[in-house]
């Protein structure tokens, strides 16, 4: 096998519009399951079942089923209905609403996890609910499950290659694009294998300064 | 101060006359957790500006009344009073406005460990009592002031010894002015040599303030010192009451004695 340093430098455009898809899947997916997964922690805790059946239900659903087939879902049967979007924005949608159930139940451990004597302290204060969870549970919460939520902002990054299965040009799907145009695959492949290490690594550098801010 | 229990009736009313008037008031209250009835139909009452000691053997019911009056659990049968209000039951405005009355300091202290020591103490009266955030500073800081933690504003309370953290707790519930302070074993989590400090600072608050105590403690000698009335817990019930002189040199009650030979 030959290492062919002029394929490497024929794939750099394409890597560099796949390396920014991906980021891009990366970043607005990763925000999406932050913030869904969030809200779905705290409908899990309101006290009716009318809320925290259904949410339950349909969290479970999305988690246990596989990410592919909720995308092409998401891809294909979405525009029966009439709703259509571009393949990125379903991916990210996809993903983003994938992950968002792992994320709740990272949340809910990180809530779980404020000590009782918190919400007493809190209530001998008779600060409002609403004052309670932003001023004093979720700031707590959210400190503790930092570590957890990199984690899955890192698997998924690794997640990212699926959306090719619905055209998304990430930094796979560009590899194999120019593979499958030059015959030659061992350079687009080694190049896309060396940034996904990159990034899991620089991302993982972030977090943990992230993390020790937080612990101060 | 008064109580109904089976071995001592006094007048509830000629005895709220002579104080500064009644203020808390538990009748035939009734809590139980599981099979375990932690308080039995108990009767009683604090009037205001009153130091109250709750003693008696772990698992007989005092920090549960305190829990009660602070509206962290609900009583399984009978009814409390605050400053007039009933509690339980009442909307959620009506407890949100006895909540205002009474302050509690925890065992465990409790502070926010995610704010600064000044923040914990401002917190609730900007947010609740709609001070200015100026004038809620300028009080806690006169509050830091008092209880000897000035140079601790910006100190986030993993910074602190026990000690310390329950000194901010204590300034944390007066800076909310409250009429009835609980407190909740506040020295039980400290290392030893820290207690003093603590003990000292509340005899201090009882002595120039008018602020009514509810105060659940193992240590004897404070409660002697502060103590307007003494009750004696045991199995969810006041087996005897009266003043600390009265309790601690000729208790009357068998359970007493035993108790207090235990613990002093």
């Amino acid at each position: 096998m030959n290492w062919d340093w002029g394929a490497v430098a024929d794939f750099m455009p394409h890597f560099w519009d796949g390396l920014l898809v991906t980021l891009q899947v990366l970043a607005i997916g990763s925000v999406i399951s932050f913030v869904l997964g969030l809200v779905w922690a705290l409908l899990m805790r309101v006290p009716s079942r009318w809320v925290t059946w259904p949410v339950g239900t349909v969290t479970e659903f999305i988690r246990n089923t596989p990410l592919l087939v909720q995308l092409f879902f998401l891809f294909y049967v979405m525009p029966e209905w009439g709703l259509t979007f571009s393949a990125l924005t379903t991916g990210v949608v996809g993903i983003g609403l994938h992950y968002s159930t792992y994320t709740m139940q990272v949340y809910r451990a990180g809530i779980e996890a404020v000590p009782v004597g918190q919400w007493e302290a809190a209530t001998a204060l008779n600060l409002p609910l609403r004052r309670t969870w932003t001023a004093v549970i979720l700031p707590q919460a959210i400190r503790r499950v930092v570590p957890a939520l990199g984690n899955y902002v890192i698997a998924m990054l690794k997640d990212t290659p699926i959306l090719m299965a619905i055209t998304v040009l990430e930094m796979l799907g560009e590899a194999q694009l120019f593979a499958r145009e030059t015959f030659q695959f061992t350079e687009p492949l080694t190049v896309i294998g060396v940034a996904f290490i990159v990034i899991s690594y620089l991302a993982s550098l972030a977090l943990r300064a992230l993390e020790r801010r937080l612990v101060h | 101060m008064s109580t109904d229990t089976p071995e001592t009736l006094p007048n509830p009313e000629k005895k709220a006359a002579a104080g500064g008037g009644e203020l808390i008031r538990l009748e035939q209250v009734t809590k139980r957790f599981g099979s375990n009835t932690v308080l039995d139909h108990l009767d009683f009452s604090v009037d205001a500006g009153k130091h109250v000691t709750l003693i008696g053997p772990s698992g007989s019911g005092k920090t549960t009344i305190l829990r009660l009056l602070m509206t962290l659990l609900k009583p399984d049968e009978g009814t409390i009073t605050v400053d007039g209000q009933k509690l339980f039951p009442a909307s959620d405005k009506e407890v949100r406005e006895v909540r205002k009355k009474i302050g509690m300091v925890f065992q465990q202290f409790n502070l926010f460990p995610n704010m600064t020591v000044l923040r914990n103490i401002t917190e609730a009266p900007v947010t609740v009592l709609g001070m200015s955030k100026d004038e809620a500073v300028e009080r806690a800081k006169g509050l830091l002031d008092m209880v000897g933690l000035a140079d601790k504003c910006d100190a986030h309370p993993a910074q602190l010894s026990g000690g310390q953290q329950q000194r901010v707790a204590i300034a944390r519930a007066l800076a909310m002015q409250p009429k009835v302070l609980l407190l909740d074993e506040v020295t039980s989590a400290l290392d030893p040599e820290l207690v003093a400090g603590v003990l000292d600072l509340l005899r201090d608050i009882a002595r120039s303030t008018d602020i009514t105590m509810l105060c659940v403690t193992h240590e004897m000698n404070f409660a002697r010192d502060i103590s307007d009335t003494v009750l004696m817990f045991d199995s969810g019930r006041v087996i005897e009451t009266g003043t600390p002189e009265k309790i601690f040199s000729e208790p009357e009650h068998d359970r007493t004695r035993e108790f207090l030979s235990a613990v002093l």
